[in-house]
């Protein structure tokens, strides 16, 4: 109990951190109308504007992977820039404990892109917002952003072990999109990326909003991508505590 | 219980770096050489050091911030390495300077994001923060961000933080950088305090008169070893038999300061700036009077008041620091 709630208030608090950054406020009022624009003219061009909503789903999933790739894998860094790692190391808790609600942080402040994308669907080019199941939208949607933000524990985790994790992550975004099927039907893919796509929790969320917002059994896929998000988070905390015994070896908390 | 509230045993910690990166050069700088100590429970404990002497280096091997190349700490007993999580509960830190907190978050904001992690019980929160922000004089300002505060306020706001969870044993590095004297006095009211309930106190500072009033003993470390170790009377005593000289001058140069050294008697010597003017500080062997030999060696430098003292803390400091002075870094191994 007492861990949920610090885990609440850490994520709360490091969401209100975030989303006060200007360069967070400018992406955020950008972004989502290029996204919404992309995603209705990319469907408005193939020829299927019945899909007009599911395409601004897609788009808004997208904004919240970025939000968690770029937060996530960059959570570290940003954190020894500000002088807060230290401090946060000195707790006594298991690392990952005080880096989760920072990933999270950053899945809730993408889950603001999803909303805003969905808005300016609607408000510029008449997008119909009408749910298959807008209950289970709604909680699709926080699900899906709990398990990006379990994942962003590992990504966190991996892009300290990686030197260079700068150059990987603008070779993610991209890939990680198409790959779990935010944006296009994983059907058009070709045939390698399935097992990738089965592995990855993006996928499993994306398909889980995706069947909330156009219909489909929204239970299992959200199940699944909550399942393979906690084997995310397991593995990343090993990791992190492995991390964190390095960096005190190595000096690296501080930035000196 | 443990007996002593910090024990540090033959400590030491090189950095490895590496610099370049076409042709990769590994740096290695010794920082910390082999300390030893003990601080006893409600001690309040003195580390004093030239920059670059390896005070932070130290306080980062005992707040498990850095793990030690050598030799062993404990804190209330428990490893630093191997019992890191009990050593934690039990300690806080303050550092000095502006960073280290979220800026686009109010102070009470701050606080309670750090009172949750370091395990502040829920229903304490409320009113813990009140009484820290209260005792650092930040309230009325506390849910203004933080990026809208001055250096002292984040300061003051570094040190509330570092009390949340009532550490049994402190360590304060520069806690009074940058605050203004009438709170440096109450900071080092609320020092004296804790140390008076039982708080364990490890303190670096540069102002002398600080580790003067507060410390019930002082480590002076230089070169990453420890080169002096006893009570602030003890340590004066390195300066004993000295006198000490102080002119106000305009315009003293290098090569009269050099001059000077080489003066029979003459001990130590330095210049200080004072607003406009300098302050020369001439340490010799009491016996000797060097007044006439330092004013003639002075000749046409305009002067001011010229006066005779006894020696302080800071003489002796000075006195023991340079002593070691020949190479006043640690020693910096290049290899290709
Ligand atoms: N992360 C690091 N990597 C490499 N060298 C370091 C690192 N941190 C400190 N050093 C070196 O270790 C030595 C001791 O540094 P330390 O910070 O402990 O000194 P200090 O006594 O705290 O000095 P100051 O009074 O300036 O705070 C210095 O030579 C410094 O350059
Ligand atoms: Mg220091």
């Amino acid at each position: 109990m007492k861990l949920l709630r610090m885990i609440g208030v850490g994520a709360l608090l490091h969401t209100k951190q975030l989303s006060r950054s200007p360069f967070e406020i400018a992406t955020a009022l950008i972004v989502p109308v290029v996204q919404a624009t992309l995603a209705v003219y990319l469907f408005r061009a193939g020829g299927e504007p019945g899909r007009l909503l599911e395409a601004a789903v897609g788009a808004g999933l997208m904004g919240v992977w970025s939000s968690v790739l770029f937060g996530s894998g960059g959570a570290i860094q940003n954190q020894r820039w500000q002088g807060t790692l230290e401090m946060i190391m000195l707790a006594p808790r298991p690392p990952a404990l005080m880096i989760l609600p920072i990933t999270l942080a950053t899945a809730v402040t993408g889950t603001y892109a999803m909303l805003a994308t969905l808005l300016w669907g609607r408000l510029l080019y008449g997008v119909p917002l009408d749910f298959a199941h807008p209950l289970l939208f709604l909680l699709a949607v926080p699900g899906c952003v709990l398990g990006l933000g379990m994942f962003g524990l590992l990504l966190a985790a991996t892009f300290v072990l990686m030197r260079n994790a700068n150059a990987l992550t603008n070779t993610l975004e991209y890939p990680i999109w198409l790959v779990s099927g935010m944006l296009v039907p994983l059907t058009v893919l070709p045939g390698w990326t399935g097992p990738i796509a089965a592995a990855l929790p993006t996928t499993w969320g994306a398909r889980a909003v995706h069947e909330a917002a156009s219909g489909g059994p929204v239970w299992p896929s959200l199940g699944i991508c909550l399942a393979i998000s906690l084997g995310c988070l397991i593995t990343g905390a090993l990791m992190m505590t492995y991390v964190e015994r390095r960096a005190r070896a190595a000096a690296t908390l501080a930035l000196a | 219980m443990s007996e002593y509230a910090i024990e540090a045993a033959g400590l030491r910690r090189t950095y490895r770096s590496r610099t370049g990166w076409l042709r990769p050069q590994r740096r290695e700088v010794e920082a910390v050489r082999g300390v030893d100590l003990t601080v006893g429970n409600g001690e309040l404990f003195g580390l004093l050091g030239p920059n670059g002497a390896g005070k932070t280096t130290t306080i980062k091997l005992l707040n498990t911030l850095l793990i030690p190349t050598a030799g062993t700490a404990r804190i209330c007993g428990h490893d630093v390495v191997t019992e890191t999580r009990e050593v934690r509960r039990r300690i806080g830190y303050v550092f000095g300077g502006d960073r280290g907190l979220y800026e686009r978050l109010s102070a009470r904001d701050n606080l309670r994001y750090f009172a949750e992690l370091y395990g502040v019980p829920g229903r304490e929160q409320k009113r813990r923060i009140a009484e820290l922000l209260e005792l650092v004089r930040l309230d009325g300002r506390e849910n203004e961000r933080v990026e809208g505060y001055s250096r002292g306020m984040r300061q003051r706001l570094h040190i509330a933080r570092g009390l949340l969870h009532r550490p049994k044993v402190l360590f304060l590095d520069e806690p009074s950088i940058g605050v203004d004297p009438v709170a440096a006095r109450e900071l080092r009211q609320t020092v004296a305090d804790l140390a008076a309930t039982g708080t364990t106190v490890l303190l670096t500072t540069h102002y002398m008169a600080e580790a003067d009033e507060l410390c019930d003993r002082i480590a002076v470390i230089a070169s990453g070893t420890i080169q002096a170790l006893g009570t602030p009377a003890e340590l004066r005593r390195h300066a004993d038999g000295r006198q000490v000289l102080e002119v106000e001058a305009y315009g003293v140069t290098d090569a009269q300061l050099a001059t000077i050294h080489t003066l029979p008697g003459v001990r130590e010597a330095s210049v200080t700036v004072a607003g406009a003017a300098q302050v020369l500080t001439v340490q010799s062997d009491a016996g000797v009077d060097v007044q006439a030999d330092v004013l003639r060696a002075l000749d046409g430098v305009r002067l001011g008041r010229v006066s005779a003292r006894q020696p302080t803390l800071e003489d002796a400091y000075v006195a023991i620091v340079n002593r070691v002075a020949a190479p006043s870094r640690p020693l910096e191994a290049v290899t290709a």
